[in-house]
């Protein structure tokens, strides 16, 4: 509380170095209108895009240019070679089975590390803090990296594609977690807790009953974001469809592509499709 | 006693769904069993140990010469490069967005031209962005200048997306008042939809530039720019303490576009 006074008095310091606008009323009094922040962060943008154009060499009649090339490969993979959708299978299915088993082992992780990171159960702030930063480094890890690094660690293969998913779920799902926790109604664990419940008992019956549609509903999110980070992971190696997607591409068999592309396509909508009907369902 | 027998009573006849835990755990068993089958567990990889070594310590002792040099191949310029892909890929895709979405939202387009865009829509949203950057190295070559047509064209998918649920909250009574007061066509756009428009656009905006920088860093790996390129050189070539520095540097430059964009989009949620 004493926090939030101290800012309210303060004023910001755009405001300190353009003065606000006095205009004088017809009845005498003064008011004041801060001046406006519009050319300010609009010149701050142009400056951003200006600098970004020089860096990347931005240059749109490359595109144009070139756009034969595109709709060559774009008209080929608009063909697929229905001849090769028998090779698709196999590493579809593994990319499915790599995802279906990262998610459930990456969500189980996730629930007790949620509950312990969230700020209304753990009264700790030191604790609090560390558990927190460790989650932040895991979470911002990009999935490729995470899995190539695997592919060093474990072999190339399927498992190390499902100790990346593992490790990416579980930053997602304690992420939204212990959100949700920090928001339920805290009335009941109090009063158990009062009643002589320690807190794992009082968790047990007063929250988790509460946060376990939510869990389970962004646990078949994060299972329909993995199927869609599993299919590029064998790129680097660790298994699925990734590894197909890479061989075609290397050898611009793009009418095989668009085959591996229109299958993933398919999967993916029907995991999409599947997990909001149960999410619908849940909530 | 009359209150405690009560509270036995309601106590007992509490909502008991085992049967849904029990199908629940059923079904993850069997899901659980039949993805085993293909993901095996064959020991670490020759001197697996060791990499798993290198990285922890190349993470604790970074290549401090790399992490703080001014020339293009250290870590501030990768990262400000990186930073620039995301920017104008996610600005691009929100432009292209804007079309896109108009012509996709069923109240103001006809049944088929919705349909014909939504599907468009859909078809960026599915396939991972590597794929598109794959696709876009045909065109461009590779380089930074790859990642933002990527970065555009992959933006449009849930940019759009959420630009329709903008468009489909519009209050359209507004528009009625505008038009009972004598407002022009123009008047009523600048007016009754620009003003209640504008503050969803930039959120999403913002919301998909996080999602870009995360989303840089692994382009690179294709060769779409950025520091994901540098990062990837230095795994397969086994140089753990210039892998410290990249992943480091790239760890607090995500915490930070996070920690901003989270508060900037509060800020506009507020209306301030």
């Amino acid at each position: 509380m004493k926090k939030t006074a101290s800012t309210e008095a303060r004023v910001p310091l755009f405001d300190r170095i353009f003065k606000p606008e006095l205009i004088t009323l017809s009845n005498g009094h003064t008011v004041s209108r801060p001046r406006s922040r519009t050319p300010l962060i609009a010149a701050l943008v142009i400056a951003a895009l200006a600098l970004s154009v020089h860096v990347t060499g931005f240059d749109l009649t490359i595109v144009v240019r070139r756009a034969n090339q595109l709709t060559k490969i774009l008209g080929q993979i608009f063909r697929p070679n229905p001849d090769y959708f028998s090779s698709v299978l196999p590493p579809l299915f593994e990319t499915i089975k790599m995802s279906i088993m990262g998610s459930i082992i990456g969500c189980l992780l996730a629930l007790p590390y949620a509950v312990a990171a969230s700020a209304n159960i753990n009264r700790s702030k030191p604790l609090l803090a560390l558990l927190r930063f460790l989650l932040n480094i895991v979470r911002t890890l990009p999935t490729l990296v995470i899995a190539s690094i695997c592919a060093l660690v474990f072999g190339l293969g399927t498992f190390a594609g499902t100790v990346a998913i593992v490790v990416f779920t579980f930053g997602v799902v304690t992420k939204m977690l212990y959100e949700s926790i920090e928001t339920v109604n805290m009335g009941a664990f109090e009063a158990l807790e009062s009643a002589g419940a320690n807190k794992f008992q009082a968790f047990w019956s007063a929250v988790f009953p509460q946060v376990l549609p939510t869990y389970l509903s962004h646990c078949l999110y994060s299972f329909e974001m993995n199927v869609r980070a599993a299919s590029i992971l064998g790129y680097v190696g660790a298994g699925g469809l990734g590894i197909l997607i890479d061989e075609r591409i290397g050898w611009r068999d793009y009418n095989g592509l668009g085959t591996v592309l229109l299958t993933l396509f398919v999967a993916v909508l029907l995991i999409e499709n599947l997990s909001q009907f149960l999410r619908s369902k849940l909530s | 006693m009359e209150y405690a027998s009560n509270i036995i009573e309601k106590y007992e006849s509490r909502p008991r769904k085992w049967w849904l835990y029990t199908l629940i755990v059923l079904i993850l068993a069997v899901l659980l069993s039949w993805s085993a089958s293909s993901v095996t567990f064959k020991g670490l990889a020759v001197k697996g140990t060791e990499v798993a070594k290198g990285i922890f310590w190349g993470l604790i002792k970074p290549d401090a010469n790399l992490l703080f040099s001014t020339a293009t191949d250290g870590v501030p310029y990768l990262l400000m490069e990186t930073v620039c892909i995301a920017i104008l890929g996610t600005v691009v895709g929100g432009i292209l967005a804007l079309p896109v979405s108009f012509l996709a939202s069923p109240k103001i387009m006809p049944k088929p031209i919705a349909f014909l865009f939504n599907a468009l829509i859909l078809l960026i949203r599915t396939l991972p962005s590597i794929v598109w950057a794959l696709i876009w190295i045909r065109v461009t070559g590779p380089g930074a200048f790859c990642g933002v047509i990527t970065q555009s064209i992959c933006s449009i998918g849930m940019i759009s997306k959420m630009y329709i649920t903008a468009i489909a909250d519009l209050d359209t009574s507004i528009l009625e008042s505008l038009d009972a007061a004598g407002c022009s066509a123009f008047q009523k756009i600048r007016y009754g939809i620009i003003p209640q428009l504008t503050p969803n656009i930039i959120s999403t905006v913002i919301y998909r530039f996080d999602i870009n920088i995360k989303d840089a860093t692994t382009l690179g790996i294709v060769g779409a720019g950025g520091i994901g390129a540098a990062l990837i050189q230095c795994i397969n070539s086994r140089r753990w303490t210039m892998v410290g520095s990249f992943i480091l540097a790239m760890i607090v430059l995500m915490l930070i576009i996070e920690f901003a964009s989270t508060k900037i989009r509060a800020k506009l949620a507020r209306g301030q």
